[in-house]
């Protein structure tokens, strides 16, 4: 890391890096151990410092039906729309790969839903699988009332699932595909020559060497379904029916603005944080390992 | 490869398309639907094939949700928010690659590490920081200076910290909220670009400072004169994904503006249909229309910048 080029300076290096350090104290770590101390505290009713409660916050929250339900409900959101999004956009990636004829349009369309933000998405599915207008209300003309995501919990769970992996598979395309194109070409080409088919090449040789990009997009997927799920949540379900589809963040965001039981929110935040957290340090440790192993 | 598969070249077309139009037809079915007036809309099945209604459903919209006021704001937040993203990410890693001084690795870390620490897990907090921005100084200052007396009364010597004078510094209150100032400085510091710009810079040769140096250029002169035209493209990729990004920022604009005139295109998609929960059936064919002008200038930046795009998220590996 030690460079032997550098300037000298200390006041302008630090007049360089200060705004960003303060700014990442401001709106990060600041809020941060707001979080703890409001998690750990009670705020009187009647005015006055707030007190002290050790974990009861935790407590309340711990033993809290709702929140095991919404806790059960993220963990299940996170495996379904993590494994639909993986296997698919895997699939997607290893048939572009294979470079036929046209391959260039499929790889272009296929990164565009990325791109839209995701009330964006949650407004657009919400409308495609409306039970009374809309795409998939087809279905209930042939079987009245087989689809209703405002009324049935496991529809509405199944649309959320749907919107979200249909953003996030965009995202996962391009790293599988730029996965499958470092593979070097002389060893695809080695075991072509030992005999070894498309399907053979593909299992034997290619899948195992795409393993850190899959693990990366694996603990990426389960992040991002735990933190930007908010804005899809937000438009197509609202958390409903009857809390089918209330994920932890959404449950912190009603809790806390709608409910204003900060403390509480707080406590659930530190939870969420420590997921968060826990799931980054895992990647960390790979990204290490893979620059080691490089 | 050079070898005759032809019922697996068949069947890898077929998924290729299939997945085309899994990717494609939502996107279609929101620009047919934003074509036709409501009972079209509203039949069961809907039309597949776009209608003449398109311009006064847009019109419509356009008007209703004041759209002209949202994107204007939307699109001096994303700007400002990608310009400032990239000049905090360049000059941090400036100071982190090109100085020695003892604390960098420490700098760089502290801004690394926010990567774990997402608006949506802290958004109660950083709401209050909005509320009041000078409020985390203050807090931090009475902490220092009431320091000694609070670890006194932790360890059970009340009476000496009761002895000791209370010290509290008051500072003005500065309001965040409805503000562009709201909207834009907590999404600005980056700990992706920050880490992008130092991966670039690392890469630079040592020869090119010593050179600069031996031709007399200060720190800030070969910042500018040889770094910036040298990270042209890596600039174009993180502008791309960070305009995107802010673009399409949804919960923080949220919460901290109340104001219609303060508001951003993204938050209006809420507005455009009825809650989820209290189900008045929703005017689909101006929603739609809302939609897809909400989605269309990301999505443009995507479409035209794919290159850049695709670089800067390899790069930065989140």
């Amino acid at each position: 890391m030690d460079r032997r080029a550098t300037f000298k300076g200390t006041w302008i290096a630090a007049a360089l890096i200060a705004p960003q350090l303060v700014l990442v104290f401001i709106f990060f770590y600041w809020p941060a151990a707001q979080s703890l101390y409001w998690a750990l505290t009670l705020e009187p009713p009647f005015g006055g410092g707030n007190q002290f409660v050790g974990l009861q916050n935790f407590e309340a929250v711990l033993s809290d039906k709702l929140y095991w339900n919404s806790v059960r409900v993220s963990i299940l959101f996170a495996v379904c729309s993590t494994s639909l999004t993986l296997i698919v956009s895997l699939m997607l990636a290893a048939f572009v790969d294979r470079r036929l004829s046209g391959y260039q349009v499929y790889r272009f369309v296929y990164f565009w839903p990325y791109a839209i933000a995701a009330p964006a998405v949650g407004l657009a599915f919400r409308f495609i699988f409306a039970p009374d207008a809309g795409f998939v209300s087809a279905i209930n003309k042939a079987f009245p009332n087989l689809w209703n995501p405002a009324l049935d919990g496991w529809d509405a769970f199944i649309l959320i699932v749907i919107a979200n992996s249909w953003k996030m598979i965009a995202y996962s395309f391009i790293f599988f595909l730029a996965g499958l194109q470092a593979i070097p070409r002389t060893i695809t080409e080695a075991a072509a020559m030992d005999g070894a088919g498309v399907l053979r090449r593909l299992w034997d040789l290619q899948l195992p060497l795409l393993a850190p990009t899959f693990f990366f997009l694996l603990v990426i997927n389960i992040t991002e379904s735990f933190v930007d799920s908010f804005g899809i949540v937000d438009i197509t379900t609202g958390g409903g029916p009857a809390r089918a589809t209330d994920l932890m963040v959404y449950k912190i965001y009603s809790d806390g603005f709608k409910g204003l039981d900060y403390s509480l929110a707080a406590a659930q935040s530190i939870v969420l944080m420590t997921l968060v957290i826990t799931l980054t340090f895992v990647q960390f440790r790979y990204v290490e390992r893979r620059v080691h192993y490089k | 490869m050079i070898e005759r598969t032809p019922i697996l070249d068949f069947f890898t077309h077929l998924a290729m398309i299939i997945g085309l139009v899994l990717a494609a037809l939502p996107i279609y079915i929101v620009f047919v639907a934003s074509t036709h007036d409501l009972p079209t809309v509203n039949q069961v099945p809907m039309p597949l094939t776009p209608g003449a209604d398109a311009w006064k459903n847009y019109a419509t919209v356009w008007t209703k949700s004041d759209f002209g006021t949202k994107f204007l704001n939307s699109f001096i937040v994303a700007s400002l928010v990608t310009l400032g993203k990239i000049a905090i990410a360049a000059i941090s890693a400036f100071s982190i690659v090109f100085f020695n001084y003892r604390l960098k690795m420490v700098f760089f870390w502290l801004i690394f590490v926010t990567l774990m620490l997402p608006l949506e897990v802290r958004i109660v907090p950083t709401y209050a920081v909005a509320a009041n921005a000078l409020s985390p100084v203050e807090g931090l200052a009475n902490l220092i200076l009431n320091g000694p007396a609070n670890l006194l009364a932790f360890v059970g010597l009340d009476g000496v910290a009761r002895a000791m004078p209370q010290l509290a510094i008051k500072l003005p209150e500065w309001n965040l909220l409805n503000s562009y100032t709201g909207l834009i400085l907590p999404l600005v510091a980056t700990a992706t670009g920050t880490f992008l710009y130092r991966q670039f810079f690392m890469s630079i040769p040592p020869e090119l400072v010593e050179a600069a140096k031996m031709d007399g250029a200060g720190p800030l002169r070969f910042f500018k004169d040889v770094l910036i035209p040298l990270s042209r493209t890596n600039m174009a990729a993180l502008a791309t994904i960070m305009f995107v990004y802010a673009w399409n920022q949804y919960l923080w604009p949220l919460l901290i503006t109340t104001k219609p005139e303060m508001t951003t295109a993204t938050m209006q998609l809420q507005k455009l249909v009825p809650g989820p929960l209290f189900g008045q059936p929703p005017v689909w064919n101006e929603a739609m229309a809302g939609t897809l002008i909400v989605m269309l200038p990301p999505l443009l930046v995507v479409v035209f910048m794919q290159r850049y795009f695709v670089r800067g998220l390899i790069q930065a590996d989140k």
